[in-house]
């Protein structure tokens, strides 16, 4: 693998730009691999790379049915914030913002971590409370956040409309190391990571079956013929259930289609992202000038990626009243994703009831901004076979026991 | 747009006058059952990719629940039903079998 620098670049211009190479390899499947990963997203990916990093497991195949960062991790909003409510949130989103602040050094690939500060607006007096409640949580976990006036708000962003008809704002929870970054790079930061390390990422094969003998893993079935291994890891968000059942256990998560659309590009209007949870919406502006919009998730079990248009007129409607000035903007385009949301809205990392099985999802409507996070923390609990510190309340038992951890009630909209 | 007819008024009623409510005939555990089933009934769900039966309510029609048959991988409609019912009807599932004929059957 060539490191890129701009060194790098100046020197591959005197060659027209012809030697770069590849970014990954495109091998084909071994017979047996140490560990296998389901699902070459964000989560997969990263999972894989602290494996190599942390743990010294480089003899890993991620095994992708589309190709790789082609699911929700290309097709989300890229919202990343870590000031959660409950405490095993706050830790695991927290690790994962860190990791972001250094992350393209750590690739050595620009995931474009734009840290421009992000507002969770108050539009009711029970959000108020609400927010303040969250602030002093964060505070006490260590996760900078604060609670600003209306007038604060105003000024972070001009063109916010405070004193709507229906909801004026109130004031906001502001982190201001809260932003963005861009989707594919950090997929694709990863993928070129863990195939430099030796791994093999394997597009077009689709895991048709898991296979056991004495209720442990031996290996999977896959459309690129079987393949054995010693741990498995399923990271297939919107598709976990169906990976669930090939491993013989069911899990608390329904499929549902959440969408986002952008607007055609306009000059910089807007340098943090807003969301706005009593009236469902959310926006930001992208690089290139679109404004990347979203809102909430149909609530029927859907596995089409594409979603309802009273959705998309929801958000709009919503988002028009916060922001009077977008009203005549064209959208460009609009898509869906397929995600996997658990009771309580948090994820699950855990052992499954098949020995050496273990699973990374229910990250719904939010995981984007938690990839390095999960990665390094389920690749802890693959590697040592037990959970960790950050894993250890996101067991798949905890519903059993009632010990949820309830992000439902701390945030309308989760992104 | 998702489209579904109210068996207990007759309507074709459109997705924004429906209120989805899951996965239907679960079979319901109390006190006296096991962890693992009140658990399974309360928290574990179907979740198929394909057939998949589930709970509407008309909400802003007749306000009654019923429940639908429906192909979660293509949006395909089977055919609506009565709540009262504690497995879909047998020409139903004919019905889903001649679509689908892979379909494993109902449970
Ligand atoms: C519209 C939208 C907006 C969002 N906005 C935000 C946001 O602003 N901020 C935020 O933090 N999060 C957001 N999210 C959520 C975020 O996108 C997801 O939580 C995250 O990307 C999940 O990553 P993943 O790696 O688990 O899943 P994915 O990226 O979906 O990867 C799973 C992979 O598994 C593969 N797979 C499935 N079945 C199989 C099989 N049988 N064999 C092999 N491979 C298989 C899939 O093809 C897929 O590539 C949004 C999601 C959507 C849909
Ligand atoms: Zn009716």
């Amino acid at each position: 693998m060539k490191r890129y620098s701009g060194f790098a670049v100046a020197r591959e211009g005197l060659n027209y730009h012809l030697g770069w190479g590849r970014a990954w390899r495109n091998p084909a499947p071994r017979k047996k691999y140490d560990v296998i990963i389901v699902g070459a997203g964000g989560h997969g990916l990263a999972t894989a790379y602290y494996l190599g990093k942390n743990y010294g497991i480089r003899n890993v195949a991620i095994l992708e049915k589309g190709w790789l960062g082609g699911g929700n991790t290309g097709r989300n909003t890229t919202i990343i914030r870590s000031n959660y409510l409950q405490d095993p949130s706050a830790a695991i989103y927290e690790k994962a913002r860190s990791l972001y602040e250094t992350l393209s050094q750590d690739l050595n690939y620009n995931v474009m971590f734009s840290p421009r500060g992000l507002l969770m607006l108050a539009q009711t007096h029970h959000e108020v409370r609400g927010y303040r409640r969250t602030v002093y949580a964060n505070n006490l976990q260590g996760v900078e956040t604060e609670w600003i006036g209306p007038d604060r708000v105003k000024q972070l962003v001009p063109i916010i409309n405070i004193d709507g008809p229906r909801y004026p704002v109130l004031g906001a929870l502001y982190q201001a190391r809260g932003g963005t970054a861009r989707h594919d790079a950090v997929a694709w930061g990863y993928a070129r990571a863990c195939s430099d390390m030796g791994m093999d990422i394997i597009q077009q094969c689709e895991v048709t079956g898991i296979r056991q003998a004495n209720g442990k893993v031996t290996g999977v079935d896959t459309t690129k013929g079987s393949i054995d291994c010693d741990k498995l890891g399923l990271v297939v968000a919107g598709h976990t259930s169906v990976l669930a059942e090939m491993g013989g256990f069911r899990l608390p998560i329904e499929s549902l289609a959440l969408q986002a659309l952008v607007s055609e590009p306009i000059k910089p209007c807007m340098d943090v992202v807003v969301m706005a949870n009593t009236v469902h919406g959310y926006m930001s502006q992208s690089d290139k000038g679109e404004m990347v919009i979203g809102g909430g998730t149909d609530g029927f079990n859907n596995y089409t990626q594409r979603g309802s248009w009273q959705h998309v007129e929801e958000t709009i409607r919503a988002l028009v009243e916060t922001f009077p000035m977008i009203s005549r903007l064209k959208m460009l385009r609009q898509w869906g994703g397929i995600v996997d949301m658990t009771g309580d809205r948090s994820p699950i990392l855990s052992k499954t009831p098949l020995g050496n099985c273990f699973v990374n999802c229910g990250w719904g409507t939010g995981g984007f901004k938690a990839i390095p996070g999960s990665g390094w923390a389920m690749a802890e609990l693959m590697a040592k076979g037990a959970p960790g510190p950050l894993t250890e309340e996101f067991s798949m038992y905890r519903f059993r026991e009632g010990k949820f951890i309830d992000e439902s009630v701390a945030a309308g909209v989760a992104h | 747009m998702l489209i579904l007819e109210c068996p207990c008024c007759g309507v074709k009623a459109e997705e924004t006058e429906l209120a989805p409510g899951g996965e239907a005939h679960l079979k319901r555990y109390g006190p006296g059952s096991s962890d693992e089933d009140f658990d399974n009934y309360m928290f574990a769900r179907a979740n198929p990719k394909g057939v998949h039966f589930e709970r509407w309510r008309h909400a802003y029609g007749c306000g009654k629940w019923f429940l639908a048959a429906r192909c979660t991988a293509t949006l395909e409609v089977f055919g609506t039903y009565p709540a009262q019912t504690t497995e879909p009807p047998a020409e139903l599932q004919a019905y889903i079998k001649s679509r689908r004929p892979e379909w494993e059957g109902y449970k």
